[in-house]
């Protein structure tokens, strides 16, 4: 608990009055990310739930100055603003794109890719609450293995599993790619500290459920979120180059993944097999990730 | 490559040169760009250009035009000179952040060459691509020369800045684009004394810490849009007279439109882009023998000067406008947009309506002369458009 108050002692960047969900993940993820980057930063919006919470004109609950923009621009604009930025000298001020899961694993992944690839100097931080939530609750390419959304309805949940975002941004080589968590606000803070002291392209995937399209109770945020954590579905971890893997948190005792299904609607319909399925699948993403931080470079 | 060895000089330049040397003298600060046929060679001798440091931008290579546009829509919104070029797919790609540059009222200059729309694939000149844009909110000029081009391209910047309106500059492909013509380049001083540094209205500031382009309601969407319409009426004097200041400068000036020889024509020949150039040798030829007609060049397509191609067309008492392009279903959209200006008039005079030339088929100057045979021919026109030249 004092870890996160020292971590949180920051000047508020978000201000009350905010347009999102009661126990909305992504609300609560943005705040952590701007104690962490302070007021010289500039956030792109491009469609998503943010494009909601900031406040319709000409409300907007941020000190921060905001650019919103079109769904699959999230990381081109934010290179854009970054070129007008730097050619001004005003090469201190940093450029956050913040983007949904949708806006980052389907539709913005072109530009992502290609704002990798040439390694711009911005912070890309990917919200990810599993689904398109603001156009209420479509799959994404994000949204786990058997979820329920309304478009994987009752009797087709979604069948495939979900786009490993974190691996292929690495395979670019950027110079800082992590997962963070609203369940881990200090370790949220810390990585998104360290993001702003790097040149190039940092990546930084956010757990940032939304109780609405989860179906749970809004006050099961940080517990769902931790819980994430402790059964090893969403591992907190860092790479360095694109190679070289830390984990940030093992948990003392892994727990199973029933744990965290169980609190949640969306995987209401889950049979005892179906879950079987999943806790292997974890186990085996687990395992992967480990041999991965042990390799010597 | 050293600046006074290629400015302040005559030189023989094919048209995207032309915009590669306007885009360096109008000091653009951030370019970004993404390779297409016949656009290329724009984005080439620019990012030679900053690579020698003569063009002190950042150039950033995207992966799509979409992205083009929108890493120049980053930029100017950044408070910074942003400049992009493009054709065909590239454009049809870029649209969705066309309506983001007019809407955010951003003065972005974009070149596009005019090139055909697939399938099947074609590199070459029709104006559908630029066209198809035409409802987005963008200023369109159309060129005629290479020198029209690079003056278009320094005049666009001047332009889009003082109304806060992204600008099109547009060149048909290879007609103009791979064409080589001696061009005058001005002197980047000359240029500096004509284009101030660019002075944003609206910007990212951390010390004034807006938002901008949210979840607009209808309470105040319709404002907004109607603030557009009013910075395109804005255009239509501010085009003229930069126009006007440019010819002072530099002794050359296109006009919004230009009449040639109008002024006692029967019939009066619509043209826009290089088609314009052929139908000049026609008209000469037609008048020295004695036959009365004229031309009228559009460079300004929108904002439409609408009472100035009004005054101008009710001096003859036939029209024909040759459009190189067409909305599948109604007829071509040069000629549509001429009609629509003659609905309230107190005299309409015939409107012919001939669509040539599509997908870069040559547009031979016996094609204009047959198309002036015809009209003088008849009375009124019998359908909405003749298909020139189609072998159907």
């Amino acid at each position: 608990m004092r870890r996160w108050q020292e971590a949180s002692r920051t000047e508020e960047l978000m201000n009350s009055g905010h347009f999102a969900c009661p126990g909305c993940g992504g609300a609560l993820a943005m705040r952590l990310v701007l104690k962490a980057l302070g007021k010289k930063t500039i956030v792109v919006i491009p469609a998503c739930c943010w494009s909601i919470i900031d406040g319709p004109f000409p409300l907007h609950c941020l000190r921060v100055p905001v650019y919103h923009t079109a769904f699959e621009t999230a990381a081109i604009m934010a290179s854009g603003i970054k070129a007008g930025m730097d050619i001004q000298g005003k090469e201190d001020i940093k450029v956050l794109a913040f983007a949904g899961d949708g806006g980052t694993a389907d539709i913005g992944i072109q530009a992502l890719s290609g704002a990798c690839e040439r390694n711009d100097d911005i912070i890309y931080a990917c919200y990810d609450n599993e689904a398109y939530m603001n156009t209420g609750i479509q799959r994404s390419s994000a949204t786990p293995l058997l979820a329920w959304t309304t478009t994987t309805p009752e009797g087709t949940p979604k069948g495939e599993p979900k786009k490993n975002m974190v691996e292929i941004v690495a395979a670019h080589r950027i110079p800082y790619t992590a997962t963070a968590s609203v369940g881990f606000p200090e370790d949220l803070i810390t990585k998104f500290k360290k993001a702003k002291e790097i040149k190039g392209l940092k990546y930084i995937h956010i757990y940032a459920p939304c109780p609405t399209g989860w179906r749970m109770a809004p006050d099961l945020l940080i517990k769902v979120s931790q819980l994430a954590t402790e059964t090893c579905i969403f591992p907190l971890y860092e790479i360095e180059d694109g190679i070289r893997y830390r984990i940030n948190y093992f948990p003392k005792e892994k727990l199973p993944v029933r744990e965290y299904i169980k609190i949640q609607g969306r995987f209401s319909h889950l049979t005892e097999k179906e879950i079987g399925l999943i806790q292997k699948k974890v186990d085996f993403e687990w395992d992967l990730l480990n041999k991965k931080a042990k390799a010597q470079f | 490559m050293k600046l006074n060895e290629i400015t302040g000089v005559k030189k023989v330049v094919t048209g995207n040169h032309a915009v590669s040397y306007g885009v360096l003298l109008a000091r653009a600060q951030v370019i970004a760009a993404y390779p297409i046929t016949p656009q290329t060679q724009i984005v080439e001798l620019l990012s030679e250009f900053c690579a020698t440091g003569l063009l002190k931008a950042k150039f950033i290579k995207v992966e799509s035009e979409h992205s083009a546009m929108a890493a120049c829509v980053g930029a100017s919104i950044s408070g910074v000179r942003a400049f992009t070029a493009t054709s065909a797919q590239g454009l049809a790609l870029m649209h969705e952040m066309l309506h983001w540059a007019v809407g955010a009222r951003l003065p972005i200059v974009v070149a596009n060459v005019n090139r055909a729309m697939g399938p099947g694939w074609s590199v070459w000149t029709d104006q559908n691509d630029s066209l198809s844009q035409r409802d987005v909110g963008m200023i369109q000029l159309y060129c005629e020369s290479n020198q029209e081009v690079l003056d278009t391209t320094i005049q666009s910047f001047k332009i889009a800045e003082k109304v806060l309106l992204p600008v099109m500059v547009i060149l048909d492909a290879f007609v103009l684009s791979h064409t080589s013509e001696p061009v005058d380049i001005p002197t980047l001083e000359e240029v500096d004394a004509f284009l101030p540094p660019y002075q944003p209205r609206h910007y990212l500031d951390i010390n004034n810490p807006q938002a901008f382009g949210g979840l607009t309601s209808p309470d105040h969407y319709y404002e907004i849009r109607m603030k557009i319409e009013i910075a395109h009426q804005e255009a239509l004097k501010v085009a003229k007279k930069v126009d006007e200041e440019f010819k002072e400068r530099f002794g050359r000036g296109y006009g919004l439109i230009e009449p040639y020889y109008c002024d006692d024509a029967k019939v009066i020949l619509v043209t826009s882009g290089t088609i314009t150039g052929t139908a000049r040798e026609v008209i000469d030829e037609e008048r020295r023998k004695g036959r009365k007609v004229g031309l009228l060049k559009i460079r300004l397509f929108r904002p439409t000067p609408k009472d100035e191609i009004k005054e101008v067309l009710l001096r003859a008492d036939k029209i024909a406008v040759i459009d190189r392009n067409i909305s599948f279903g109604h007829s071509g959209i040069f000629a549509q947009e001429i009609k629509s200006i003659f609905y309230n008039a107190y005299r309409k005079p015939p409107i012919f309506d001939f669509i040539i030339g599509l997908g870069g088929r040559d547009v031979r100057s016996e094609d204009i002369k047959e198309i002036i045979d015809y009209v003088f021919k008849k009375d009124y026109p019998t359908e909405d458009a003749i298909f020139k030249g189609v072998r159907l």
